[in-house]
């Protein structure tokens, strides 16, 4: 597949951050990515958007490492980043959250968040024998931080919950605080706004507003709610059936016949239309 | 009070006071000097008090009680923290055993080389023992954990109850190894000299060791049981306690999500796996000195495997005390029924003429009815695992809201 310049009004903001070329995976007879080519640039807040089943939640997947591709090519700031394992990929500071929420249920909320950074000394079992002092004063760096990040997702006052008590708008909290714990560049969130009510929802929304603002962080978003899609992102993804169908300015996404027909199918679209 | 009450009592008042040093709730300066008065007060009015063989009752108790929590812990760092279903103990356990039976006994000689039969004989030292019991248990673990730890719960419980019969096998039908299915005897008692009547204690300590006699062994390794036990426990409390500790339980908990947050899932696996093996193997070690004479059949999965799963289940998982409770209770359970058998013979035997030669399977029944109950109505077990993991922490307070917000 060719690669038609990108068209988006968040074209101009950067240079290429992520790059996607031909990423294909088949489940059994099921072919849920299928030659999948984008690209996103630094400092945009892009929007991923497609019906059920067209291969979004699973092109995440490939990107993080949570499973291997069977061809194409990521690229990550420059570096191949194909097929390595999850962790080595979360190092090039590129992290993602989960559609339900994935949190260490039986740990406390701040110890969550000091579980992010990676290569603490204190992972390393023999350090705590050998080097106490260090890992003690690491613990007090670390603490700092999550205190830092519990006051911005307003969680302050849970730091010594279990994560697992949490309700369901708060754990979605607990996972962008765990993102920022990981100072990434790019973020991949998988349905932030899923089960969410209106009022968090907003903050969820300014908040990563917030983020791509003040800290430069790029965003690429799986979303269903359109309102939250046409009011952030730019530019917008559109998939289906396991490639990608168009890329645009929300506008001109939203007017397009073919995304309608996606959405909807073939005898829908021509009704309506 | 007689000499050997004063000997005797001193010994005890050992594990007593590593209990004390848990159990006082005093400053940490204080505590020792506490728990060692503490200590010997009890340790002396025990020995004093009880007839003697309830005292060695007692003592052999301890011991074996010791082993088990030391197996215990080597399971809580694999399961408890890690979510590792190894129903394997016993393979680790066995390796521990005859490991150290071949590194501290002598190679057979004479006419005994026609009777034993061992692979090498080192006549090392007992702590060499133990420990090369420790290294070559883990050294198994990590061969074993590269291709069973791609497994997860079940089949990793399978596949490790199937290892563990294996090495036990191995045991069993191997002679030029470790003496194949006769018992590999001899195997040394640390410090055992002190004992004997031409002791090799030193004159000054004449009154301490002077008025035990070769039967009083059991106080002398009832002390370097504890003492291991106390030391095995810190050294896990530590790491455990940790960040090590930490992306364990995180692992455990939730592993994708570990993952995502950069933490190589194989790795850590391996690494809980392996040091609880280590400790299994330790424990393994330690009991093969107590017993002198092992063979393959100790190592049957009923007493090596499912025994500590029981305890630690009970004790509660994921907390090393709940662990080493776990294990005493267990084995105070397992060793007190069998007087509660004695008693119901008669009502068996009015049952059925048979059943009185089959009372010992109710025990086992009883262990296992223990385990069902435990799992249904209290599963976090008698000591519910920490809430915070780091030690470096301290508690978290969850300070009042300043300003109410909308979530």
């Amino acid at each position: 597949m060719s690669e038609t310049p990108v068209q988006g009004a968040g074209a101009g903001a950067g240079e290429v951050l992520l790059d996607v070329q031909g990423l294909t995976k088949s489940f059994g007879g099921l072919r849920a990515v299928d030659h999948a080519s984008l690209q996103v640039r630094r400092g945009t807040i892009t929007g991923l958007i497609g019906p059920n089943g067209a291969g979004k939640t699973s092109l995440f997947n490939l990107i993080t490492g949570a499973i291997q591709p069977d061809s194409g090519r990521v690229t990550f700031r420059g570096h191949d980043i194909t097929g390595l394992p999850a962790h080595r990929i979360f190092e090039h500071r590129l992290c993602r959250t989960f559609q339900i929420p994935r949190e260490h249920q039986s740990m406390t909320v701040l110890e969550n968040l000091m579980l992010v950074p990676s290569h603490q000394i204190g992972e390393r079992f023999w350090n705590v024998w050998l080097r106490p002092s260090a890992v003690r004063a690491e613990e007090e760096r670390i603490r700092a931080q999550a205190d830092e990040v519990l006051d911005f997702i307003d969680l302050g006052h849970l730091r010594g919950e279990l994560a697992g008590r949490l309700s369901g708008g708060q754990k979605k909290l607990l996972e962008l605080g765990r993102i920022l714990m990981a100072e990434p560049e790019l973020v991949l969130l998988d349905e932030p706004g899923a089960g969410v009510n209106r009022t968090l929802m907003q903050r969820l929304t300014d908040n990563i507003q917030y983020l791509q603002r003040e800290r430069g962080i790029t965003f690429l978003l799986i979303e269903h709610d359109m309102d939250l899609v046409m009011n952030v992102c730019d530019p917008v993804i559109v998939m289906s059936e396991g490639t990608k169908l168009m890329q645009g300015a929300p506008d001109e996404v939203r007017n397009d016949p073919k995304v309608l027909e996606a959405y909807l199918g073939g005898q829908y679209a021509a009704a309506e239309g | 009070m007689d000499a050997a009450t004063l000997s005797k009592g001193i010994f005890i008042a050992v594990p007593l006071t590593l209990l004390g040093l848990k159990l006082i709730p005093l400053k940490a300066a204080l505590r020792l000097p506490a728990a060692i008065a503490a200590g010997v007060v009890l340790g002396i009015a025990i020995v004093a008090a009880m007839p003697s063989g309830g005292m060695s009752y007692l003592v052999s108790f301890t011991t074996m009680a010791s082993i088990y929590a030391i197996l215990a812990l080597g399971l809580n760092t694999q399961w408890g923290f890690n979510g590792h279903l190894n129903f394997g103990i016993a393979g680790f356990f066995a390796i521990g055993a005859f490991t150290t039976a071949l590194f501290t006994t002598a190679e057979p000689t004479g006419v005994m080389a026609n009777y034993t039969k061992q692979a090498f004989g080192l006549e090392a030292p007992f702590l060499v023992g133990v420990l090369a019991g420790g290294v070559v248990s883990g050294i198994i673990a990590f061969l074993i954990a590269i291709p069973v730890l791609r497994l997860r719960m079940d089949f990793l419980a399978i596949s490790t109850i199937g290892i563990a019969e294996i090495i036990r096998l191995i045991f069993q039908n191997e002679r030029w190894l470790a003496n194949g299915p006769q018992p590999l005897r001899g195997i040394p008692r640390p410090l055992d000299c002190l004992v004997q009547d031409q002791g090799c204690a030193p004159g000054w300590l004449a009154w301490l060791f002077g008025p035990l006699e070769a039967r009083d062994y059991t106080f002398i390794y009832v002390v370097i049981v504890t003492l291991a036990l106390a030391l095995i426990y810190v050294a896990l409390e530590t790491a455990l306690r940790s960040p090590w500790g930490r992306t364990l339980r995180a692992v455990r908990d939730e592993e994708a999500s570990a993952a995502m947050n950069g933490k190589n899932l194989t790795s850590l696996r391996i690494q809980s796996f392996v040091v609880g093996s280590v400790v299994m193997g330790l424990g393994g070690a330690l009991y093969a000195h107590y017993t002198v004479t092992i063979d393959y059949s100790h190592f049957k999965p009923l007493f090596s495997t499912f025994i500590i799963w029981v305890m630690l289940m009970l004790g509660g998982s994921g907390n090393n005390k709940g662990a080493m409770l776990g294990a005493f209770i267990i084995w105070g359970v397992w060793s007190g029924t069998a007087f509660l058998t004695g008693l119901l013979e008669p009502t068996l035997a009015a049952i059925h003429p048979s059943l009185p030669d089959r009372s010992s399977y109710l025990r086992w029944m009883l262990v296992a009815i223990l385990l069902a109950g435990i799992v249904l109505f209290r599963p976090q077990g008698l000591v519910p695992e920490d809430k915070v993991v780091s030690r470096f922490l301290g508690k978290i307070a969850n300070p009042r809201r300043k300003q109410h917000s909308q979530v």
